[in-house]
């Protein structure tokens, strides 16, 4: 498949949102809001950033990536499905017991899923697993992860940036999703991280800040954490909770809820919209 | 081999003597490689050793991300550390995906001794066995060790193995047509009128609790548990069938562990006396090795009175 940019990029993000929105719809439970956040991230990193092949979702040299903040699965298993892992049609069975497609990431049982991930803070040491081990088989694949700013509060995930300074990884690169909210609400109230650049570059990672909604920034970012051979990155991402439906948007409320049939349909206009606003231009 | 060793450095030469044949093994530790003797592989294989300094849950993650791409992770802490404080990171990040990891845990049970009650892990073993496609295996000398660690890198899913701090007598070497094969216990002594089903360092206490019965013609059968989980499950429920009567041994906490294990099992498919012996409930202390299992009644003399009580007990 051919590297996708621009409106062509973002048209793919707006078709995952709506997805994942529409699976957390159809589930009654799910978490909308990081989903939302993360959407396009995900998309530069499965349709431009990494070397995969969908076919063959076990390749071993492929680009590795691993969603730490796993709750946010919707936006994952969307884009894996726009990617042609398997049918978009297996979304409208997110959560159920007849589905693998389970709350957090399974690795044992969807295809593209490098990892396991749900309980928060274990995901990037994860990583820095995979990027160790791609040096030591003498294999050239990157690793990538999306990490929660919420998450980031957890002991374990500066444990790995840590290690993954000490080993020099500049075969990893770390997302954080700075949406700046979590369940009990702002991440400044909660347990402020702040200055968060700052703690990655005390710890020896090259850091990057960028809109986490601007593709020119993404793809810039991800190929300057390309061009990083001494060090991993962390690209440092401002991004909205909830972003593109109006009364999700930086509301915490949204962390972790499903929208009923009335907010769905909202949402489901909203996202229709802005898909043929970028289909018709 | 005889002679005496502790299982911690019988797993540390095991390490190294494996090292060629097994080239996905990869090792890693916590700032303990001096004690859990991964120290020798560090030294004669550094490029794959990692030492990941006093986080251990860091180290379980990155084991299991080493292991999504097919090598062969032992991480190695101590059993606190590894089977307590990384306990979610082993269940979520290494059973949950049935991750190719192999968790070390040295200095299991009490007889770590001076370093008292906060660095004795007597939960392990029950902690362990709770996580589903776990296996857990627990050595009871030096020759099982070594045995141990090669099956372990020919078993392909997670697995906890305990090692111990204090020297031990080496004796499977030379029991008759001992062989080790995970899942699968050892008969070490034949008997028939109670079974001491011991796992680690307790076995060979086992012996000399068997000899001490034979005194008093009461004749006890000894297996080696070195797995438990996959529990032995036949040879256990024929030796409750043929003895009528089953004394757990073990140096971990009587609540889940081995005793745990057989107790369950005895209770639902052949219903005899089941006496767990080991670790109260009750947290450790300091003092020497010797003294601490002494003060806890891990000696072959309380192991044997358990053995009476529980001939007593089938007796009504």
């Amino acid at each position: 498949m051919e590297k996708l940019y621009g409106k062509d990029l973002a048209l793919k993000a707006w078709q995952a949102r709506l997805l994942a929105v529409e699976a957390i719809h159809l589930a009654s439970s799910g978490h909308p809001g990081g989903s939302l956040s993360c959407a396009d991230a995900l998309a530069a990193l499965y349709f431009n950033e990494m070397r995969i092949d969908p076919a063959n979702p076990n390749w071993p040299d492929r680009d590795r990536f691993v969603l730490s903040k796993g709750h946010c699965a919707p936006a994952l298993y969307a884009i894996l499905a726009l990617r042609g892992y398997f049918p978009a049609a297996s979304l409208r069975q997110l959560r159920s017991i007849q589905s693998h497609l389970s709350g957090h990431p399974d690795m044992k049982h969807i295809p593209g899923v490098d990892m396991s991930t749900g309980s928060l803070g274990q995901g990037l040491s994860t990583a820095v697993g995979m990027a160790l081990a791609a040096k030591q088989t003498g294999r050239d694949y990157r690793t990538y992860a999306i990490l929660g700013d919420g998450e980031i509060e957890e002991g374990q995930i500066w444990e790995a940036v840590m290690a993954a300074a000490k080993w020099k990884l500049g075969n990893l690169c770390a997302f954080v999703d700075l949406n700046g909210l979590q369940i009990d609400g702002k991440t400044s109230d909660v347990m402020p991280t702040d200055p968060v650049d700052q703690k990655f570059e005390a710890f020896n990672w090259h850091v990057i800040r960028i809109d986490g909604h601007d593709f020119d920034q993404i793809l810039a970012a991800l190929a300057e954490a390309r061009n990083t051979a001494d060090r991993p990155t962390a690209i440092l991402m401002t991004t909205v909770k909830g972003k593109g439906v109006s009364y999700m948007e930086n509301n915490a409320g949204w962390h972790g809820k499903a929208p009923n049939a009335e907010e769905y349909a909202i949402a489901k206009a909203e996202l229709e919209a802005k898909i043929k606003e970028l289909e018709e231009n | 081999m005889a002679g005496k060793i502790a299982t911690r450095a019988a797993f540390g030469k095991a390490l190294v003597e494996l090292a060629e044949k097994y080239p996905e093994l990869v090792v890693l530790d916590a700032d303990l490689a001096k004690a859990t003797q991964s120290k020798d592989f560090a030294a004669a294989y550094p490029d794959r050793f990692y030492d990941c300094g006093i986080a251990e849950s860091n180290m379980v993650g990155i084991a299991a991300g080493m292991a999504t791409a097919g090598l062969k992770p032992f991480a190695c802490t101590f059993a606190i550390f590894a089977a307590g404080r990384a306990y979610e990171q082993v269940r979520n990040s290494v059973g949950y995906p049935h991750l190719n990891v192999k968790i070390v845990g040295s200095h299991g049970g009490i007889s770590v001794g001076e370093d008292g009650a906060t660095h004795q892990c007597t939960e392990d073993l029950a902690l362990m066995r709770q996580i589903p496609g776990m296996t857990v295996v627990n050595p009871c000398d030096g020759n099982e060790m070594r045995l141990a660690v090669e099956a372990l890198l020919n078993q392909n899913g997670p697995a906890y193995l305990r090692l111990i701090r204090p020297v031990t007598d080496v004796f499977t070497d030379e029991l008759p047509g001992y062989r080790f094969e995970l899942g699968k216990g050892v008969t070490v002594a034949d008997g028939s009128d109670v079974t001491i089903a011991a796992t680690g360092m307790m076995v060979g206490m086992a012996r000399k609790a068997r000899e001490l019965l034979a005194a008093d013609g009461i004749s006890a059968r000894v297996l080696d548990i070195h797995t438990i989980k996959p529990l032995d499950e036949d040879l256990i429920l024929n030796a409750a069938f043929e003895t009528g009567a089953i004394v757990t041994s073990e140096e971990a906490s009587v609540l889940g562990g081995l005793g745990g294990a057989v107790a369950e099992l005895i209770s639902s498919k052949c219903p005899v006396p089941v006496i767990r012996h080991g670790v109260e409930d009750t947290f450790g202390r300091s003092g020497t090795a010797n003294a601490v299992l002494e003060y806890f009644g891990l000696t072959p003399e309380n192991l044997a009175d358990k053995c009476r009580e529980a001939v007593r007990l089938k007796q009504g």
